[in-house]
């Protein structure tokens, strides 16, 4: 994933180990299972956070704590689980110790290996995602210094959430919980609370930032929770492309992730966020595998633009809806999705636009692939408020079904406010033909080539929208996500 | 190179419904043959079952290949074998692009013989070449496989992936239909030039037109999934002329 035009991060979201740049020096392996406020204090204390910072997450706590003792968590989204014990997960994990990691390769659980080697991730990041200690794991720790460099020249920030609350406090204290408050949602709000560490970048005005800012999440440990944070902000007229690759090893025990994005766009500035999110999905029979409850929102000022790009092929249950609130006038929202529902798996993913300013535009694609036993569900809100004149949306929704276990369902939400709105929806529902199948193998492809090449060329107008290293990535991905349902 | 024997086939799953009954056709090297007949015959069941499309089920008889049974094999190996389906209807596919489709489906052969793939930039010369051979709009094959061509453009495509794919046995089903007369030439003119001792073509066609260009070795009338008259060249210019009227009363008595 590193070339010359990328600057990786890597981030095991356990405990706030980094790659390179951040390095914490904390003891303790694990806090107590369960969550209370001295868990958050706790937490707030090993990251020495300034007091706001402690501030805000115990007034997220309280919030949370009254909605878990009142509602629950969210029942609405399309999707069946047995509920998650949240008192029986550690909040807190410090970094696996050196001794417990695996010292090499050799080590690694060779059906690991197998995927990456699928996946096509280069042999050096292989080792990383396997967790394996080695310490410079990635080469091109030279290269990213070079890139580090070049970046602080031009006044870009890129670092670690945990850095950024030490070095750039004002910026953080500024824009943290702006576009997704505390009190947002259920998950939101216990995000707020007991956040990790995560990615933060900002853009000076009227820069354009050369080079494609990346983290590489991990999860590490077993039976933690996983809580991480990204806040980026694209200062006046500048413009930032952002990928985001969740690629997780296996765990047999289901594992909860909630993570919170924020976009800031100001006038005039462009935010491209990419994301493949490769959670584990859970085995076959839909053992374990993580449960992805994401929160995404960016804010849209004047004359600017967010453009939120997934592929999402992992996790047990994908609950997530990157939105736009497209608050300045002529600002665009866009929204790309590729998601993949194979055996047991659950997704219920969408988007939200909310059109505030005047000629405000935005687009949806969203794409739904179910196979197996999956079943995909498409949630999308469009939201056209009474000063939002001449707003244009227009949204394409299509499923595809690959077998006939699996499910596909679309929930449109369409609130028109201000009578100079233009909406179009446009969905569809189709097959993998036997046809297509047939004129395929006959020209030699396999039956799994053929899937895929139909799968692929299915999903296009969203796979066109990733950075080539990225779409050549996503591919792959849905290759190996599909195995096992053809044939 | 072919020999189909007896071949008795029926669509999968459902109970009398014989298609072929009982079909005898031995395709040597380099020969070209002509399949005519009424529509519904079973014409396109007969070039589906020998490119192993799954909607059929061979009921009885056997179809070798360069002496290898293959009807236990499944389409993408028989294309490995050297097989090739011109098809009657293409099937569409959209976000797929010829040049890819194509690419992939060289490398899989490739992959299967053991032989080296083709590279990028050959594999560009090659497929730029052949484009302009067959007389494609260029822009054509920058968008999705088959979506939105028009029928003669389908086939002309279809005309492309015959002559990138070299197969050893090309069966064209009705790629003569549907052309315009320039298209037509070009359809005569790719066999005509791929015609060689090694390879052999069975040619499903309507129309006595098209075996003006490609001179048949010989020709077989089919009615009824059976093949009732097998003669040279002249019999295609009788059933111009006649019709099948004559068979197809044969047919009826003998089922
Ligand atoms: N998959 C199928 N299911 C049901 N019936 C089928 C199927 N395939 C073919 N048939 C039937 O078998 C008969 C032969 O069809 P086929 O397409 O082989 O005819 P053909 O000779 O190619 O005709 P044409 O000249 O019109 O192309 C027809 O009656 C057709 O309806
Ligand atoms: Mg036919």
């Amino acid at each position: 994933m590193t070339n010359q035009n990328t600057i990786s991060r890597e981030s095991d979201l356990s405990g706030g180990e980094y790659k390179w740049g951040f390095v914490t020096d904390i003891e303790t392996d694990l806090a107590p299972k369960g969550l209370n406020e001295d868990i958050v204090r706790l937490i707030s204390a090993k990251k020495e956070e300034p007091a706001w910072l402690l501030d805000w997450r115990l007034r997220a706590y309280k919030h949370w704590s009254e909605l878990e003792q009142g509602q629950g968590e969210p029942q609405w989204a399309m999707i069946d689980y047995p509920g998650v014990d949240f008192q029986d997960i550690y909040y807190y994990a410090a970094p696996k110790g050196t001794s417990e990691a695996p010292k090499s390769l050799d080590e690694v659980d060779p059906e690991m290996l197998d995927t990456f080697e699928k996946l096509g991730i280069p042999l050096q990041e292989r080792a990383a995602l396997a967790g394996v200690a080695v310490d410079a794991v990635f080469d091109s720790v030279s290269v990213a210094t070079t890139m580090e460099k070049q970046l602080s020249e031009l006044g870009i920030i890129f670092c670690s959430f945990s850095e950024a609350v030490k070095n750039y406090p004002d910026l953080v204290q500024k824009y943290l919980g702006s576009v997704v408050p505390h009190s947002d949602n259920f998950y939101a709000a216990l995000n707020s609370a007991v956040f990790s560490d995560g990615s933060f970048a900002y853009i000076p005005p009227g820069v354009k930032c050369p080079i494609e800012l990346m983290t590489y999440f991990r999860i590490n440990t077993e039976g933690s929770g996983q809580f991480e944070r990204t806040l980026i902000v694209a200062d006046k007229g500048s413009y930032v492309s952002y990928l985001e690759g969740c690629t997780a090893p296996f765990r047999k025990t289901s594992q909860l992730h909630a993570a919170v994005v924020e976009l800031v766009a100001l006038d005039d500035a462009e935010i491209k966020y990419s994301t493949i999110q490769n959670w584990f999905p859970g085995t076959k029979d839909g053992e374990g595998g993580v449960y992805n409850f994401v929160t995404k929102r960016g804010r849209a000022d004047k004359n600017s633009k967010i453009s939120w790009t997934q592929v999402e092929t992992g996790s047990a249950i994908t609950w997530k809806y990157p939105s736009v609130i497209l608050r300045g006038d002529n600002s665009v929202g866009e929204f790309f999705s590729v998601a993949l529902a194979n055996n047991h798996q659950q997704a219920d993913t969408g988007t939200k636009m909310i059109h505030i300013g005047k000629n405000t535009k935005s687009t949806i694609v969203s794409k739904g692939i179910s196979a197996g036993q999956g079943n995909n569900t498409y949630r999308g809100q469009v939201q056209i408020m009474p000063g939002a004149e001449n707003a244009v949306n227009h949204t394409q929704c299509d499923s595809l079904l690959v077998g006939d276990k699996c499910g596909a369902h679309t929930v449109p939400y369409i609130e028109v406010r201000n009578p100079t709105a233009r909406l179009e929806h446009e969905a569809s529902t189709s097959k993998v033909s036997d046809d297509q199948l047939f004129y395929l193998m006959a020209r030699g492809l396999s039956e799994e080539e053929a899937h895929h090449m139909i799968i692929t060329g299915w999903s296009r107008d969203v796979i066109k929208e990733l950075p080539f290293e990225f779409a050549l990535e996503a591919s792959q991905l849905l290759k190996v996500s599909l195995e096992g349902a053809v044939g | 190179m072919l020999e189909i024997n007896k071949l008795h086939a029926s669509v999968i799953d459902i109970e009398n419904s014989e298609i072929l009954n009982g079909i005898d056709l031995t395709v040597n090297k380099g020969e070209v043959h002509a399949i005519m007949g009424p529509n519904g015959s079973g014409k396109s069941t007969l070039a589906n079952v020998l490119m192993g499309r799954p909607d059929y089920e061979v009921t009885g008889g056997d179809i070798t290949f360069q002496n290898q049974s293959i009807i236990d094999l499944a389409p993408d190996q028989r294309a490995h074998l050297g097989m090739f389906l011109a098809f009657q209807y293409p099937a569409e596919i959209p976000g797929v692009r010829p040049w890819q489709f194509l690419k992939s489906a060289l490398d899989s052969k490739a992959e299967a013989t053991g032989e080296q793939k083709m590279s990028v930039r050959n594999f560009s010369k090659l497929f730029d070449e052949k484009v302009q051979a067959v007389g494609i709009n260029p822009a054509l094959v920058k968008r999705s496989l088959n979506e939105g061509f028009s029928g003669g453009e389908k086939k002309r495509n279809e005309m492309l992936q015959l002559e990138v794919l070299q197969p050893t046995l090309a069966i064209l089903d009705e790629t003569d239909s549907g052309l315009d007369v320039d298209a037509l030439r070009i359809v005569a003119e790719g066999v005509n030039s791929m015609r060689s001792p090694e390879r052999s073509f069975i040619v499903v066609t309507h129309y006595q037109r098209l075996l003006n260009y490609i001179t048949p070795d010989v020709v077989h009338i089919l009615v009824n999934g059976e093949i009732v008259k097998t003669g040279g060249p002249e019999l295609a210019l009788e059933v111009e002329k006649d019709g099948y009227k004559e068979y197809l009363s044969t047919s009826e008595v003998t089922a």
